[in-house]
């Protein structure tokens, strides 16, 4: 019954697909870059909430074994 | 390079930690009782303010804005400035954001007892409030910018683009679809109808889930969670994906909330492939959560803040599997509606939320008050009874909704619904409401035991109100600023980014609206459905105080059982005078949209003087104050107008001649309600407006069934 409704908006079977093409090229485009992303930058990045503290022992039950 | 000196401010954490632990308490509290009036109604204490229909947005709006929201405050002050290096942007801001919330959650919890609601989901506060919490939230917003650009830090960890993209989005959410005109001080109406105000209100709803309840607690997973294990993330890259993706699906999935009502179905079908696509990042999300613990999971056995993280990821892995499944339309078509939906959301606020905040509690506290906790064995009874809770109360929430709702489908041989009275689906789960109860106990006793050992903690320790840290100064050098890969150079303009998170999440939104708001002008108006009288706008406004649309939905689906027990299946055009729409989205009792005409005045009036004397073994309260209160005809005018405004077709200077009209209708139900059994009301009483809405509901096509069986016959 909407059918009905959405034929007179003027081409409204492009929206769906508008949506989908904006995501999808996004989606691959952040892909690419992930998989090309420079490794030190990324391990830096990875240690950054580690690094801002010093006293992390103090919430330790045990001795950290390393 | 000089290094700078500076200390970070744990005295606003502090304080955000003392409001979300009495508010966690208090929210459970009201969702305590208000689960234990579903089997004992009793238990509203005879008193207007807390019937089920006004506290049940009460425990909400408490547990989601109150406990949720002052620990979100508490754990995004907390790491940003751990993270960025720095102290906030701004003491005297975080304490207009402290200060300021508190008198939000001090006014809602107010006027939502008194009957101030908009109606709308998790979004009940009445315009003063919003406006209150828009000017909060964007002092929030400029303290955290602000801090982001004074960092110490060159690079944004993924935490502070999950904090980002919640105040953006939150910000947006929270001002379009509070949208309303006032009528009075404390009373608005929505400024969209009907359909419109349904795909807003569910763009709103379900996004508050996404931005209010998930990002801020993924970006808490990803500071809290490392610090705890004392590893980093797993894969940070995969932190990357996750973050983009899920910001860009979540805001097309609202739609899903709306499956099989008079929505369109284009959006219908957007709603649930997004919903299912939703699945690849919040998995991406859980499980790079979890394997964060890889070669750590002997501390998950002793360590009670690992243990809460790791059931919370748990939790949040099962309810983003869950919701995806929800939003097919042949699972929604059984669970919507029902206790299913109850349990999946507590899934999600029980089990994400609340454990992952119990976690970062008892994580937090002992560093900021430089101790150690003061018991674990507490911590680790707190867990297990926490876990236990969550159990006894989602398990028979699921088997209460699939059995419930494969009553109401239920038909017999002869082609007639097995079980027609809507009644017996209710009692047959009583046993699953009292287990639910029992559930939510459990969990509320674990989190007193908390209280007590986070005191007990506080008052081993000194509390460190100014951490002193040091740092070196972010130089701005060229090389700092350009080049590089595009996504580092992102992280280091957080504008540039702040906008890119509100371009991604106003695409979404845009696309989907748009063309549901376009078609306001293509939907043909069905000639007989008329704007409400006077005094059934009245009655509407009575309906919406006392939380009617909390239990009763007002859609009536296309399936067979429910056109066979409720009426004709409701049409798009029916709810163009709406403002707002009052679809509902739980059946603790019956639809109300065909309820015009199915009863006798009286009958109407029995029933909401006793329930249970009418329909014995009903759960819903009386309303007793309803036959003693007059209506406020002094608001007529203002209605009136305020409708005129939003496109109500009433004629230009009706609001003056309105209270006749009332009157005049309202004293033809006296006078029915006298002449049906003898019953001497005075037409002045609110209960005579509530039986005028109620009869008038859904009665609009029934007036001419030939000329307009379907609203499209209208338009050829």
């Amino acid at each position: 019954m909407f059918k009905h409704y959405f034929e007179q908006i003027h081409n409204v079977a492009v929206w769906p697909i508008i949506s989908l093409s904006i995501f999808f090229i996004f989606f691959l485009c952040l892909i690419l870059w992930v998989w090309t992303a420079d490794k030190g930058y990324i391990n830096g990045m990875k240690q950054l909430p580690l690094e801002s503290d010093e006293d992390q022992s103090d919430y330790q039950l045990k001795p950290e074994e390393s | 390079m000089e290094i700078e000196k500076f200390s970070y401010d744990n005295k606003i954490v502090k304080y955000f930690i003392v409001a979300t632990v009495i508010f966690g308490i208090v929210g459970m509290l009201v969702g305590l009782t208000a689960a234990i009036q579903l089997f004992y109604p009793i238990f509203n204490f005879d008193t207007a303010y807390t019937t089920f229909g006004r506290i049940r947005p009460l425990h909400t709006n408490a547990v989601i804005f109150a406990f949720v929201g002052n620990a979100m405050f508490a754990g995004v002050y907390y790491s940003m400035q751990r993270l960025l290096k720095t102290r906030m942007f701004s003491d005297a801001l975080s304490w207009i954001n402290f200060w300021g919330w508190q008198l939000i959650i001090l006014a809602a919890a107010i006027s939502l007892p008194l009957g101030y609601t908009t109606s709308k989901e998790y979004a009940e506060l009445e315009w003063p409030i919003d406006i209150a919490i828009a000017i909060i939230w964007v002092v929030f917003g400029i303290n955290m910018i602000g801090t982001i650009i004074k960092r110490r830090e060159k690079h944004m960890y993924v935490a502070i683009w999950f904090y980002i993209a919640t105040f953006v989005t939150v910000a947006v959410l929270h001002i379009v679809n509070s949208f309303a005109l006032p009528v009075s001080f404390m009373k608005s109406y929505s400024w969209y109808a009907g359909v419109q105000d349904a795909l807003v209100q569910w763009w709103y709803g379900h996004n508050a889930v996404a931005f209010f309840l998930t990002t801020p607690f993924l970006g808490l997973m990803y500071y809290y969670l490392p610090k705890a294990a004392n590893r980093p993330v797993y894969s940070y890259k995969l932190s990357i994906i996750h973050f983009w993706s899920l910001i860009f699906i979540y805001i097309w999935a609202g739609p899903h909330h709306l499956l099989y009502t008079s929505l369109p179905d284009w959006a219908q079908s957007l709603g649930v492939v997004f919903s299912i696509m939703l699945i690849a990042p919040s998995w991406g999300g859980m499980l790079n959560g979890l394997l964060t613990l890889r070669g750590a999971w002997d501390k998950v056995r002793e360590d009670p803040v690992l243990k809460f993280m790791v059931v919370a990821v748990t939790a949040y892995g099962m309810a983003t599997f869950e919701g995806p499944m929800l939003s097919l339309k042949n699972v929604n078509a059984i669970a919507h509606y029902t206790d299913w939906i109850v349990a999946h959301v507590h899934i999600g606020g029980l089990g994400w939320n609340g454990f992952l905040i119990f976690g970062i509690l008892y994580w937090m506290i002992p560093k900021m008050w430089g101790t150690k906790l003061y018991s674990v064995r507490l911590a680790n009874n707190h867990f297990w009874l926490g876990t236990l809770g969550i159990i006894f109360y989602a398990l028979p929430l699921y088997v209460a909704g699939i059995t419930q709702s494969l009553m109401w489908k239920e038909f017999n041989a002869e082609g007639f619904l097995e079980y027609k009275n809507f009644l017996e689906t209710v009692v047959q789960i009583l046993p699953m409401y009292m287990l639910r109860a029992i559930g939510g106990g459990l969990y509320l006793i674990g989190a007193f035991l908390m209280s007590y050992n986070l005191i007990k903690t506080a008052k081993s320790g000194s509390f460190i109100a100014n951490e002193a840290a040091e740092a070196p100064p972010l130089e701005k050098t060229k090389k700092q600023t350009e080049g590089g890969h595009w996504h580092s150079v992102l992280e280091r303009k957080p504008v540039l980014f702040t906008v890119l998170t509100v371009i991604a999440i106003v695409i979404g939104g845009v696309i989907e609206m748009v063309p549901t708001f376009l078609i306001k002008s293509n939907v043909p108006t069905i000639t007989n459905v008329k704007p409400y009288t006077p005094l059934e706008l009245h009655g509407r406004d009575i309906y919406i105080r006392e939380g009617c649309v909390n239990c009763h939905s007002q859609m009536v689906r296309p399936f067979r059982s429910e056109t066979e027990r409720y009426g004709e299946y409701s049409k798009a055009g029916e709810f163009v005078y709406d403002h707002p729409f009052l679809w509902g989205s739980k059946r603790t009792g019956p639809d109300l949209h065909r309820v015009g005409g199915k009863y006798p005045d009286s009958w109407h009036y029995y029933h909401m003087l006793d329930p249970a004397a009418v329909s014995a073994g009903s759960i819903m309260p009386p309303y007793p104050w309803l036959f003693t209160s007059p209506i406020d005809m002094e608001d007529t005018e203002g209605k009136i107008s305020a409708m005129r405004t939003l496109g109500v077709p009433y004629a230009p200077g009706y609001e003056s001649e309105a209270n006749n009209d009332l009157m005049k209708q309202a004293d033809e139900i006296a006078l029915r309600l006298f002449e049906e059994d003898e019953i001497e009301v005075a037409s002045e009483a609110e209960i005579v407006a509530l039986i005028a809405y109620l009869q008038r509901l859904g009665t609009d096509i029934k007036a001419a069934p030939a000329t307009n069986k379907d609203e499209t016959a209208s338009n050829e």
